[in-house]
């Protein structure tokens, strides 16, 4: 009678100190990815202490969060970010770690580039300095971000001193309507639950519309577990999942394979597992959802209103919203589809996969962005995503609609690179957060799907998806 | 990582739920290799009227006159009282870095994101939780009182009003020590290398394809 998560976490324990099941365990780390913002202080560490990284072949590293989207041939130009992508460089070559560079095909953001190289496997621990590692639990992984001082600590003993979460489940049964997706239903979670429903557990994403969702949607539903408060998410192992690593560059092979298979199709929750705390949601009742305000749980449907504080008696809440409105330029009972975006961003770890583009240029086929927009902008997961995406023409889909046609990277996601809204521009985002000056200083941020981020710039405002295709 | 010790300090209400990672120290600060000087750009966005870049001299930046921390009665506040879900968002430990920083040992809060919850501990910064009645009535008398300093005692797990009232809050007896210590985890955890080495001999043999 064991969760998802009681495996992953029982397959990994080194050693438990005390007795008590909430303890503190040490758990062993099979993969750990690394990227320039959050690596450089902890490689330092690393060094001043002198120690060497514990195992090698478990890392990998790319530079994502600094790198620009144009012009990469002339370097990049701002020296603080040039120096932090250079010290990500010099780090992984004096301690011999694999790491795709700026120009390398295999570039791109972090969460993206694992799984697609295979380097994301099933039953794997992976760890990341980055809250959006949740993503990888889409592949039965036990995956979860960590501070800077954790990823010294992995890099020298690969292990973690880390505590139980409780375990909750997740499900949602039924089909998904025309033109909803695996954002919404992230959204629509996070929207029941809140921004700190998921404080202290490991959600598991479970019934028949999760498992018949694409790995791609899977993922971008692990990746919003943490902005529902969890540190990790995960979906269990079934054709979908083995299908997708087959024949990845660091996947396994031959008789390797068909063991590792075997092994990969126990990672499930028994039947009878018992969760602490189950959430139970109909995907038919879900529709396409609009963030209104400047934390994820601020959202409702693009065919509602803005809330009115007026009417929250919670006097905490009520501030909040205020304080939301106020930033956010909007007033209350005001339609969702009067909101007129100033710009378009269609990328993230969130929603920069091939799947996500190929949606949002099925809207934007044969159209064009609104003359409002000032600016829209694609920007791939990797480039190999762009590659693919290149290949089945759709670049020339966005460019045709008056959408730039970027390098892979983070980007306006949080804008550490040139892309950023400006102090009261508006954002239609396929991201996933909307905090206060996230795109930017002074930015707004409605986050959105790549289908519903495509249908507001054709419509100049949002826009219900399933009406215009 | 530093040892904590118990202290008197000023306490800072900032009045406000879900506090993300971005609005304690906003993203273009990130840029920096270093571990330390983000005390200047601490809610950098909230505290400076103008946009704060790297590389600026903080000193001669205009301050927010209404932004709480810039208010002279908080001057030198060691303990910042915060609302729920305080430090939610991304894994930058630059957050409590900055906190650190600025003067801050201690944050009090009804709720916290498990990451940056996690991430104090580790160069000894204090996340307390209490219960949000709790919270809310320390709100009242912060605000309400000139110069208002909480005990904090991290031995008896206490924090104490001027009035004399205490609050027990709990905390993991293994974190405990590690702070009263200043214990060095990497060390601690490298006393195990032998247990490591023979989970990850069994790990191999039973999931090769892991290694390689
Ligand atoms: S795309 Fe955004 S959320 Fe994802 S890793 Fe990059 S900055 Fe973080």
């Amino acid at each position: 009678m064991q969760t998802l998560y009681d495996k992953l976490w029982q397959s990994h324990v080194v050693h438990q100190e005390s007795d008590k099941p909430d303890g503190m365990a040490l758990v062993y780390i099979d993969r750990h990815l690394v990227h320039e913002v959050t690596s450089p202080q902890a490689f330092e560490g690393l060094k001043l202490a002198g120690r060497a990284p514990w195992r090698r072949d478990s890392i990998l590293a790319v530079a994502d969060h600094n790198v620009p989207t144009t012009g990469r041939s002339h370097g990049i130009s701002d020296p603080v970010s040039r120096l932090q992508v250079e010290t990500l460089d010099q780090n992984c070559e004096e301690l011999d770690i694999t790491e795709f560079k700026m120009n390398d095909l295999r570039q791109g953001i972090v969460h993206v580039i694992g799984p697609e190289q295979g380097a994301t496997l099933p039953g794997m621990t992976v760890v990341c300095g980055d809250s959006h590692t949740s993503t990888h639990g889409a592949f039965a992984c036990l995956a979860f971000g960590i501070g800077t001082s954790e990823v010294e600590h992995v890099l020298a003993t690969q292990c973690l001193l880390i505590k139980k979460a409780k375990s909750m489940q997740v499900v949602v049964e039924g089909e998904l309507g025309h033109g909803i997706t695996a954002k919404d239903i992230a959204l629509a979670i996070i929207g029941k639950i809140g921004t700190a429903g998921g404080t202290g557990y490991a959600i598991e994403f479970a019934g028949g519309t999760i498992r018949a969702l694409s790995m791609e949607g899977r993922m971008t539903l692990c990746n919003m577990a943490i902005e529902a408060g969890a540190r990790a998410g995960m979906i269990a192992v079934d054709n979908i999942t083995i299908e997708y690593i087959k024949g990845r560059p660091f996947a396994p092979r031959g008789d390797q394979w068909e063991n590792a298979v075997a092994y990969w199709r126990t990672l499930k929750s028994d039947p009878d597992a018992i969760f602490d705390r189950v959430v139970i949601l109909d995907a038919a009742q879900i529709k396409p959802q609009v963030t209104w305000g400047t934390s994820p749980e601020m959202v409702t449907t693009v065919d509602g209103k803005v809330p009115d504080p007026s009417q929250i008696t919670d006097v905490v809440k009520r501030h909040d919203m205020e304080h939301a409105l106020e930033y956010m330029g909007l007033v209350p009972n005001m339609p969702i589809t009067d909101i007129c975006p100033d710009k378009i961003f269609i990328g993230s770890c969130t929603n920069s996969r091939i799947e996500d583009l190929r949606a949002a240029a099925d809207v934007l086929k044969g159209k064009h962005i609104a003359a409002n927009i000032k600016l829209a902008l694609v920007v791939p997961g990797s480039g190999l995503v762009k590659h693919q995406a290149e290949q089945e023409g759709l670049d020339k889909i966005f460019r045709e609609a008056g959408f730039e046609w970027r390098e892979p990277g983070c980007s306006m996601c949080l804008a550490m690179n040139d892309d950023r809204l400006s102090s009261g521009e508006r954002c239609a985002s396929t991201s996933n957060r909307n905090f206060e000056g996230r795109q930017g200083p002074g930015g707004r941020t409605h986050l959105v799907s790549p289908a519903m981020a495509a249908a507001a710039a054709v419509a100049g405002h949002f826009v219900d998806v399933r009406e215009i295709y | 990582m530093e040892k904590f010790y118990s202290c008197k300090g000023l306490v800072a209400p900032l009045d406000r739920a879900n506090v993300d990672t971005d609005a304690i120290i906003p993203k273009q600060f990130l840029k920096s290799i270093k571990r330390s000087g983000f005390g200047p750009n601490l809610f950098d966005e909230w505290r400076y009227l103008d946009h704060g870049e790297p590389g600026m001299d903080s000193a001669q930046r205009k301050l927010n006159p209404e932004f709480i921390l810039n208010l002279p009665r908080y001057r030198g506040a060691q303990i910042l009282l915060a609302r729920a879900n305080f430090g939610c968002g991304s894994s930058r430990e630059h957050a409590p870095w900055a906190l650190q920083d600025y003067g801050f040992r201690v944050i009090i809060a009804p709720s916290f994101a498990d990451i940056f919850f996690n991430n104090c501990f580790k160069i000894g910064l204090l996340p307390i939780v209490l219960d949000a009645n709790n919270v809310d009535r320390l709100f009242r008398e912060v605000l309400a009182t000139e110069g208002y300093r909480l005990v904090v005692n991290l031995e008896e797990q206490s924090v104490t009003t001027p009035s004399g009232e205490s609050f027990f809050f709990d905390i993991d007896p293994f974190r405990k020590h590690s702070l009263l210590n200043g214990l060095d985890e990497i060390g601690l955890t490298l006393q195990h290398a032998d247990r490591i080495k023979a989970f990850e001999a069994r790990h191999r043999a039973a999931q090769p394809w892991l290694f390689t």
